[in-house]
């Protein structure tokens, strides 16, 4: 793999950067492997590349029906942050957080890892009790956060309308400093160069259709560009198609997939430099690099795999948004996208053994697992290694939903669902 | 944006005044007290979630408030059918 550099990029310049290697291959896929991962989002792909560094397990692949991180990955806001409330998940996320921290250096890739803190806003006095409890057992976790003011909001987002004339007025909010954003696609391309470069077999354009199951044991999947491939143990990292992979092996999965939408505006100039969200009025958005606002919706609340959801939900967020920034009424949107998110009951996810043998899911991350990529990456990783549930993901069995020991995050998973 | 028949109202209202409320014909376990966790637990949280035609309920929340049910595609987004509670489909999803 060709190291990336300030050196390298001068070098290139000379020959009018024609000779750039190809980041990774496009291999035809083995008879066999040890591991095949479905779905190259950044969680499959981030998955693969920790199975081949940390695990040193290299005869893998994974398998995209569609083009490397053009899932959810590909449609998110990129938000970044670890500020959640329960144990389980504060420690899951943080650890996410600190790979985040040394995520360029590890790829040698650029992320564009951004950490401009994230902003959660209280407009009234039940926000505020939430936000002050989460804020203090995320310090007890060893997470950064604070609880902060209007005075110090309007310090941080001179541009929002934080006096008290405001439908909802703001009463304060949490701030986590090490939150932010990450460039969404960069995760995904740094993370398929990383495993390529160990051999792992990134399979494009490549659908798998049904699953190969003996005895109660995965064997294979069978695919609809190469026919049948063989495999030990089987990851799947699907995100909004969960309910369909879990079809093909015989069982339901506590979880629904809903639409989820997003826009951006026209580029305008520096004016955000943070991250603001908002539960009560339901909306978030940062600014990115390029200078467009990045704005998130709720989800429909029907289940849809067309990736579109409706406009009553797009006029709710812009709804949201005017309210807190009234001078953003007159910014034009460009564009407007859905993805396909899985919900669990209890907002959290799913990094579970299953009914079928050497079968294992990563997914019900619902609105919330970008976030998450490199953490969880590491931690189905190790799963898949070792074909066990190690102490940060047993907590996040599908079992837990017969046993009752549920991790309600909807509090801190702050988008409406 | 959905146009939705709503039986009782015997009217088509747009989306906004409905809400979704999920799987229809979910069966209560008859005797809570003697099932296992895992059957109380798939009551609860175990959903179909299906990739085509789904039966789900609604309610007219911003109209007459009643509740009934729909067969829809959830990939086409397409509204097969809508029936009242007690009713059954004409239109069935597979399994
Ligand atoms: C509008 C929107 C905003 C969001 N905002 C945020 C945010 O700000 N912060 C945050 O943390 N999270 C956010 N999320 C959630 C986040 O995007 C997802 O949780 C995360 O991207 C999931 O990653 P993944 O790799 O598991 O899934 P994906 O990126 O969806 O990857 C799954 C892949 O599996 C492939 N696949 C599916 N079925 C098959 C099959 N049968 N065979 C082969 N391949 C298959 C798909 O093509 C896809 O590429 C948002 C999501 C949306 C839609
Ligand atoms: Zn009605």
């Amino acid at each position: 793999m060709q190291h990336y550099s300030g050196f390298g990029l001068f070098k290139h310049s000379l020959s009018h950067h024609e000779n750039w290697q190809r980041a990774w291959r496009n291999p035809t896929p083995k008879k066999k492997y040890d591991v095949i991962i479905i779905g190259g989002g950044g969680h499959g792909l981030a998955t693969a590349y920790y199975l081949a560094k940390n695990h040193n397990v290299t005869n893998v692949a994974v398998i995209e029906k569609g083009y490397l991180g053009g899932g959810n990955t590909a449609r998110n806001t990129t938000i970044v942050r670890s500020n959640y409330l329960w144990d389980e998940a504060a420690h899951m996320y943080e650890h996410a957080m600190k790979l985040w921290e040394g995520l360029s250096q590890d790829l040698n890739y650029n992320v564009m890892f951004s950490q401009r803190g994230v902003l959660n806003l209280g407009h009234t006095l039940q926000d505020m009790r939430d936000i002050e409890r989460r804020v203090n057992a995320n310090r007890l976790n060893g997470i950064d956060g604070e609880v902060v003011d209007p005075q110090t909001i309007k310090e941080i987002v001179p541009h929002m309308d934080c006096s008290d004339n405001a439908r909802y007025p703001i009463m304060g909010a949490s701030w986590q400093p090490r939150g932010g954003v990450a460039r969404h696609d960069a995760v995904a391309w740094g993370f398929a160069r990383g495993a390529d470069s160990f051999g792992v077999d990134l399979i494009q354009q490549t659908e798998v259709e049904d699953l190969i199951i003996e005895d109660g044991t995965i064997v294979g999947v069978k695919t609809n560009r190469y026919g049948d491939i063989m495999a030990d143990r089987v990851g799947s990292v699907v995100a909004g198609n969960s309910g369909v992979v879990a079809k093909m092996a015989g069982f339901e999965l506590p979880l629904e997939s809903h639409p989820l939408q997003a826009m951006v505006s026209e580029p305008i100039k520096p004016i955000l430099d943070t991250v603001v969200m908002s539960n009560h009025v339901h909306g978030y958005l940062s600014q990115s690099d390029k200078g467009d606002l990045v704005i998130g919706a709720g989800i429909d609340g029907w289940i849809g795999y067309g990736q579109r959801g409706s406009f009553p939900t797009v006029e709710h967020t812009m709804q949201a948004i005017v309210e807190m920034f009234p001078i953003f009424s007159r910014v034009r949107l460009n564009r407007q996208w859905g993805g396909i998110v899985d919900t669990c009951p209890d907002a959290c996810p799913l990094i579970t053994p299953t009914p079928v043998k050497n079968l294992f899911f990563n997914c019900g991350w619902g609105t919330g697992g970008f976030k998450a990529t490199p953490g969880a990456g590491h931690i189905f990783a190790d799963m898949l290694a070792t074909g066990e549930a190690n102490e940060m993901s047993k907590p996040f069995n599908m079992y837990r939903f017969h046993s009752g020991a549920l991790i309600d995050e909807h509090g801190a998973a702050g988008v409406a669902h | 944006m959905f146009y939705i028949y709503c039986p009782h109202c015997g009217e088509h209202r747009e989306e906004e005044e409905f809400h979704p409320k999920g799987q229809a014909h979910i069966v209560r376990p008859l005797d809570p007290d003697n099932c296992t966790d895992k059957e109380w637990g798939e009551y609860l949280y175990f959903r179909k979630n299906p990739r085509g035609l789904h039966h789900e309920m609604w309610v007219h929340a911003a109209g007459c408030r009643k509740f009934f049910n729909i067969t829809r595609d959830t990939v086409t987004y397409e509204i097969k059918e809508v029936y009242k509670i007690g009713e059954q489909p004409s239109v069935v999803a597979d399994s």
